[in-house]
């Protein structure tokens, strides 16, 4: 399994916002753990919320990322506020809207509106929660430690998602 | 904007970056030993900051960095002169009366308190 929480970026405002969805799939193993059938009670696969705020994680984390050129590590490193009031089953598709409240030289932090789009309706979004994330920038925030010169954040697959989302990365980072 | 007023907002901040309740943040509390604050707070922190008070704040204008692990201001768990004159200088809203009683670098994060960040506040705004 790749470690990828979004299929598209559709939306990319650099330094404001970033829209992404992610289908929500049956094939998708963890769906048939969570939950399982138990006795007479049928199993009920339901996308897992960590899963939910990994996604808002990596839209947020890579309008972040692309504010510099995809020059700086950018981590997770606060979820400030998760809230989710409705939960995404297989054929939903999820859309997450970041949007940049602040940025510094030490990071950003970042306000994150979730989606669920019902196929039947598929004109309807309805929101379903709010996922608030700091980020903070690796190197600028060393406190002693030191990392690898590489950025080991935007890897290969990050790569390739951006650019199937038509997205330029610049061939420095 | 009176003190009163400034410690009000920088309390809102604080409950909301730490998740802590009101009656927690007196002004003798300190962020990190008593509020439990982390280093990605503080950056949380200056964020609510700057958009509580409408001012900005530069990267290690609210607590310096580094300080602490440069062997000239540090010797053997200690604050060295030059590293206490260096954090008097750069920190001008702080109380360091404890501080220079017991220079462990431990006791740095104490003198961190919520009346360090109301008068910080204080003096960005008269300066603004």
């Amino acid at each position: 399994m790749r470690w990828m929480w979004i299929d598209r970026v559709v939306e990319l405002v650099p330094r404001e916002r970033l829209v992404a969805i992610k289908h929500v799939s049956l094939a998708e193993e963890h769906l048939h753990d969570h939950f399982p059938a138990v006795g007479s009670r049928p199993a009920m696969p339901i996308m897992p919320a960590c899963f939910i705020v990994e996604g808002m994680a990596q839209s947020a984390g890579i309008l972040v990322g692309h504010a510099e050129g995809f020059r700086e590590k950018v981590v997770l490193a606060k979820v400030s506020k998760a809230e989710l009031h409705a939960e995404a089953v297989p054929g939903d598709t999820l859309r997450y809207t970041a949007t940049i409240e602040q940025f510094s030289d030490a990071g950003a932090s970042c306000r994150g509106v979730v989606e669920r789009i019902d196929p039947r309706e598929p004109a309807q979004a309805a929101e379903i929660g709010q996922i608030d994330l700091m980020f903070s920038h690796l190197d600028q925030n060393l406190g002693g430690m030191t990392f690898p010169e590489h950025n080991f954040v935007f890897s290969e697959s990050f790569r390739t998602l951006l650019r199937t989302s038509g997205i330029e990365m610049p061939t420095t980072a | 904007m009176d003190r009163d007023e400034v410690f009000g907002k920088v309390r809102e901040v604080l409950v909301d970056a730490l998740a802590v309740d009101d009656d927690e943040v007196t002004p003798e509390a300190t962020l990190i030993g008593d509020l439990g604050a982390e280093s990605i707070d503080i950056l949380d922190i200056s964020f609510k900051l700057e958009q509580a008070f409408d001012f900005k704040i530069a990267q290690g204008e609210l607590f310096p960095e580094g300080v602490t692990q440069d062997p000239e201001f540090v010797q053997e768990g200690k604050l060295t002169d030059k590293g206490l004159a260096t954090l008097k200088e750069k920190l001008p809203h702080f109380d360091f009366s404890k501080l220079e009683a017991d220079r462990s670098v431990q006791r740095v994060a104490s003198i961190f308190t919520v009346e360090a960040l109301v008068n910080f506040c204080e003096q960005k705004l008269q300066t603004a």
